[in-house]
């Protein structure tokens, strides 16, 4: 299967959500330094529900791809369930075969999202680590 | 004469393959041509044994090996002495070297360094934890719009500061470009102050003499030479050596060590603590016998020929911008570009599904990049080994890779 699946060149040409958000409640960014993608997310929560979601941001396909689907995804979701999303689900939702190099692009999204969340509850951000789950033995 | 790339490509295993990789990312690691992995094979098969230590024969011939390395070296970039050639991890580690010994020793608060803009984090790093170990300052020689150096503006430097040493690198790993070193060396002289190369890309594109350009210290890998991983070189003027203090501590750097304390060694052994890398060396060994079997001037005229034919490809396909000289024959090693409105990472990985090898991203040199205003490139790099049916490839792929990324 293709990296550069339809889905992905879909959202990458063509983003849903993107823009910036008047009322957001959270407004956060986050970067994969290593190959300069940036992701920041504004996110407008109503009712324990994402009512508002928007991002901009730079980067390659698989990164900007990444959060569009997401985003589509998250669009009225309840924030219990947002905080329940794992790296799991995020490949499910870009379907493609996503190896050792491009992982961190795939996984800005879900980085980004977390780390929104936690500052939303006062909570400390997580690093890398703990997105991507590598276990530090 | 032009270097017949067949033969050439038939001394390498990974080249011999029934779809051998197009590899044009030489200036990250060389292949190895068998020559090499043959040297290393037999002294682990017939001779593998410890340097410096003991009365038997293999070590008597793995000493003697190791050693014959340190001359070839020595002899390879026109070093007076064979003492002067120290042997470290890689480029990396032998830039360390001199910022923890003789810079440690010799620098004070407020003295200088000067860098240029066209370094790898290698040849900037060590320096920024020397000006936190030691308040000493770091200061940049500007670059142009093509990259090369603005040498007015080390004139101005040396002038105004305690310059006690200038970092440069021989050619840059990013834009191909390549600094007039036998002039900066000058200047830094006549100011008072040394000079260090970063030749990890020059010694493997053009001739280097230490004597010729005179510099004080002379850094590069094996790996990118078509030696092993696992060393690098320093070569240093053996007046320098002499009154450097040990880098590491260990086995083999001392000549005597009682309850209370040790005294080191002469070079090079001083800075060569524990075992050394020894199927590295003679690795390395038979690297350089291996280049010494073409010219310089072939060599040189072959990359060019294939500098000339990407740099043509590359200019004449819609938003590309090529980073650094506009001249091919300004340049040397690399091209490094941008597309506009892709992401080298994406280029990159789909031209990789077509055994298409480039690298993408800072390359190590971020300082660089942001000064010429792109966050990232993707970089096309030669060898003696590549052809222009890979440039051909090369186009072919970008061609297709950018009909599916273009928005
Ligand atoms: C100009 C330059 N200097 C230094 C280095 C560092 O070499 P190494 O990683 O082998 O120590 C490199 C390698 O990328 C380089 O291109």
């Amino acid at each position: 299967m293709d990296l550069y699946a339809e889905n992905i060149l879909d959202h990458y040409r063509d983003p849903r959500h993107k823009g910036v958000l008047a009322n957001a409640d959270i407004t956060h960014s986050e970067a994969n330094i290593s190959c300069g993608d940036e992701v920041t997310l504004h996110i407008r929560i109503e009712d324990n529900r994402i009512a508002d979601i928007a991002w901009e941001g730079t980067g390659c396909a698989i990164s900007q791809a990444g959060i569009s689907i997401l985003c589509e995804e998250l669009h009225g979701m309840s924030v219990h369930d947002a905080t329940a999303l794992t790296k799991e689900d995020i490949y499910e939702l870009l379907g493609i075969p996503v190896g050792p190099r491009r992982f961190k692009c795939a996984l800005l999204c879900l980085h980004t999202l977390k780390n929104a969340l936690h500052i939303c509850e006062g909570e400390p951000v997580q690093d890398w680590l703990q997105t991507v789950e590598i276990e530090d033995e | 004469m032009a270097t017949n790339t067949p033969d050439v490509r038939s001394q390498f295993t990974a080249l011999r393959m029934k779809a051998p990789p197009v590899y044009l990312d030489c200036a990250a690691t060389a292949q190895t041509p068998d020559a090499v992995i043959d040297a290393m094979d037999e002294y682990y098969r017939t001779y593998c044994a410890n340097v410096h230590r003991g009365m038997h024969g293999l070590t008597e011939r793995a000493t003697l090996a190791y050693e014959e390395a340190r001359k070839t070296v020595a002899s390879f970039v026109g070093a007076m002495y064979t003492s002067e050639i120290i042997f470290t991890k890689n480029c990396t580690e032998a830039i360390n070297l001199v910022a923890r010994t003789w810079a440690e020793e010799h620098l004070q608060k407020g003295d200088t360094v000067v860098l240029s803009l066209l370094e790898h984090h290698s040849n900037i790093v060590p320096w920024q934890q020397l000006a936190t170990r030691k308040g000493v300052h770091v200061e940049w020689i500007p670059v142009d719009k093509e990259g090369k150096i603005q040498t007015g503006e080390i004139d101005a430097i040396l002038q105004r500061a305690t310059v006690k040493l200038v970092c440069v690198t021989g050619l840059s790993n990013v834009t191909g470009s390549r600094p007039d070193i036998a002039s900066m060396t000058k200047k830094a002289h006549d100011a008072g102050a040394l000079i260090l190369v970063d030749a990890a890309q020059l010694a493997v594109h053009h001739k280097v003499d230490v004597q010729e350009i005179d510099c004080d210290f002379l850094t590069f890998s094996g790996h990118k030479l078509y030696g092993p991983t696992g060393i690098g070189v320093l070569y240093a003027k053996r007046d320098l050596l002499r009154n450097m203090p040990p880098f590491l501590g260990g086995g083999m750097m001392i000549q005597d060590v009682t309850m209370e304390g040790f005294t080191p060694a002469e070079s090079p052994a001083r800075f060569e603590a524990g075992t050394p890398p020894i199927a590295q060396a003679i690795g390395l060994k038979a690297a350089i016998e291996w280049l010494s079997g073409y010219s310089w001037e072939e060599m040189e005229a072959h990359e060019q020929t294939l500098m000339t034919a990407c740099m043509r490809v590359l200019q004449r396909m819609d938003g590309v911008s090529v980073i650094g000289p506009h001249s091919a024959t300004e340049r040397s090693g690399c091209i490094s570009f941008t597309v506009d409105g892709v992401h080298p990472h994406d280029l990159t990985d789909l031209l990789g599904q077509e055994g298409i090898a480039l690298r993408a991203g800072h390359h190590c040199a971020q300082p660089l990049h942001k000064h010429l205003g792109v966050p990232a490139t993707s970089r096309v790099s030669f060898g003696i080994y590549n052809t222009e049916e890979e440039i051909d490839l090369l186009e072919k792929g970008m061609k297709k890779a950018l009909d599916i990324l273009k928005i």
